[in-house]
């Protein structure tokens, strides 16, 4: 075991230790630790990449796009689950399909439809298209929850007189929370590391998320492997340091959230 | 469908409070959520995946080039897929990613699960560590292995300071080695997840399973092959689909580590249709691409779709 962790740890020793080293030190050797805490790199690539920027992007886009993307995918799985019976299947299955649908199927229509609309370059074109692309996963995952809950507490306040949507954003959504927390987590990392549909939406304009502000940095400064690798450290931290803090909640709601 | 439900409904539910409050009886036996509920997660995905995937299936019969004409050309995208050699180089190539990573990934994973799911001490510190990379963007992963790879960089040095120094070659650069690189990178991203359901899958088992057998004095051996194995199935099934369906839409690794090169030799259905669509204008050839993909894509999720239901019926 230890041997294999060691092999495993390698690639990331290198990128945080590259990410602190002068260019001198990297010429030298590419895989001896840094001197000191070299924070230049940083500096530099915070700067000249305006990574700040692209940070902000990032956080947008997903803030905005994952609580549309729970809030409108648990109103649809709580009109499946408590709709008619007979048609709930269809329903949900029609949702599910999307789920084996590869992206690239519908990449080029739906890039002329956002071109048409005016919204390339823009953080809403982004936005829709994660909402729409999260819906298979999300509604999966509550459906999958809401069918296990006794419609009682739903149903007393509906008697009490509440109407739908009072019930549904006072009783109904608080009852998801579990299923919610797994929601938020496997829908924010897929959304925050996408490249491609960022790539081809935002490329060029600085509102490109952090992925693609890296792969471009990447062009500008091609041998500067100090600088990349402080792009790339800035890029992967924000999501790393929340995993350690929830490793917990997000390996379970991976192996959880994927069985279904 | 209403009427249906309010002839029947009053006489099959004499529980269900039938007071003048509601109106006309619509309800009798259970209240429906409206289905307006509904409304704006559809119409969100219709917009972006139901439409665009059904015009995307449609072009890929044509010779669609971006402009306002559009005519339909048949099968000739897939007879001029099958006649051009990047494009048959990245299909073989897209499966050899598929079905190698399928099974390296999975066995990895497997292990690495066995292995920590015995009491070992370090247990939760080395999975959350193993599962770590699934965190980083792939783009990160892809420049970071780019990088590892270099002539003379990380892993060269490393080797020879292991006295490995003969294996050392042009990971990237070699047409005969550049796939395998890429895959393994690929399985550096990805074992964690495997490793995570073999996990979930290993911790359902009932320990009394393994204390019976070792009364009858089963030898480890007999007892994963006769309990681990069987029990697992499910998650087995899961991993493996999920990691072929991933792997066979992989883009973002190799377009930043290799972009296909050299010459085809890691090119991918991904990254051809990227190209033809994107770079050519060519967006009928590209989807039909597309839409070679996402039959390929489909088949396996029949498989596993069937393989579960026998497993279901078995259990």
């Amino acid at each position: 075991m230890i041997p294999i962790t060691i092999a495993y740890l390698f690639p990331l020793y290198i990128m945080v230790s590259m990410s602190f080293k002068t260019g001198g030190e990297i010429a030298a050797s590419t895989v001896a630790p840094p001197q000191s805490l070299y924070l230049g790199n940083y500096e530099t690539a915070w700067v000249s990449a305006d990574l700040g920027r692209a940070m902000l992007n990032s956080l947008l886009v997903t803030a905005v796009s994952i609580t549309i993307a729970v809030l409108i995918g648990a109103m649809a799985a709580y009109a499946i689950v408590r709709g008619n019976r007979r048609t709930s299947t269809v329903k949900l299955m029609a949702f599910l399909l999307g789920m084996m649908i590869p992206g690239q199927l519908g990449m080029v229509p739906l890039y002329m439809l956002m071109r048409d609309a005016g919204l390339l370059q823009t953080h809403a074109s982004l936005i829709i298209y994660y909402v729409g692309s999260l819906m298979p996963m999300t509604v999966f995952l509550y459906t999958g929850f809401l069918k296990t809950q006794s419609p009682t507490f739903e149903e007393a306040a509906k008697i009490d007189g509440a109407g739908w949507w009072k019930a549904f954003f006072h009783v109904v959504f608080p009852l998801l929370r579990p299923v919610t927390g797994t929601v938020i987590i496997i829908n924010t990392i897929n959304t925050w590391n996408d490249f491609l549909t960022p790539l081809l939406y935002l490329a060029g304009t600085p509102n490109r998320t952090l992925p693609v502000a890296v792969f471009s940095f990447q062009g500008e400064f091609a041998s500067e492997w100090g600088l990349i690798f402080a792009g790339m450290m800035i890029a992967a931290l924000p999501v790393l340091v929340v995993y350690f803090f929830l490793q917990k909640h997000v390996i379970q709601g991976f192996a959880g959230g994927l069985k279904g | 469908m209403s009427t249906a439900l309010a002839t029947r409904g009053p006489a099959a539910s004499p529980l269900a409070p039938s007071g003048a409050s509601r109106p006309k009886g619509r309800h009798s036996r259970r209240r429906l959520v409206p289905q307006w509920f509904l409304v704006p997660a559809l119409v969100l995905y219709t917009i972006v995946v139901v439409y665009p995937s059904i015009a995307g299936g449609l072009y890929a019969f044509t010779d669609w080039r971006g402009g306002n004409e559009v005519t339909f050309t048949g099968l000739e995208n897939f007879r001029k897929l099958l006649a051009d050699q990047a494009a048959v180089a990245s299909l073989r190539n897209t499966l050899l990613i598929a079905v190698s990573l399928t099974v390296v990934q999975s066995g990895l994973g497997l292990l690495l699960a066995l292995a920590l799911n015995s009491a070992i001490r370090a247990r939760n510190v080395l999975r959350t560590l193993f599962f770590a990379p699934m965190m980083m963007p792939p783009v990160i992963v892809g420049l970071l292995w780019q990088y590892i790879y270099t002539p003379d960089g990380p892993l060269d040095t490393a080797l020879e300071a292991l006295g490995l120094g003969t294996v050392v070659q042009s990971w990237l650069g070699s047409s005969s080695v550049a796939l395998w690189s890429v895959i393994a990178s690929v399985i550096w991203h990805h074992v964690g997840m495997s490793m995570v359901i073999f996990l979930a899958g290993l911790q359902g088992i009932p320990d009394e399973l393994y204390e019976a057998a070792s009364i009858d004095g089963a030898s480890p051996l007999r007892k994963f092959f006769s309990i681990t194995w069987p029990l697992l199935g499910q998650a087995i099934t899961i991993a493996t689909a999920l990691t072929m369906t991933s792997s066979l839409k992989l883009f973002d690794q190799v377009f930043i580590m290799t972009g296909g090169g050299p010459g085809v030799s890691t090119q991918t259905l991904s990254l051809i249709m990227y190209r033809e669509a994107f770079v050519y204008g060519e967006y009928g050839y590209g989807s039909a691409i597309a839409l070679v993909l996402t039959m390929i894509v489909a088949f396996i999720v029949f498989v596993q779709m069937s393989i579960t239901r026998r497993g279901e019926v078995e259990a």
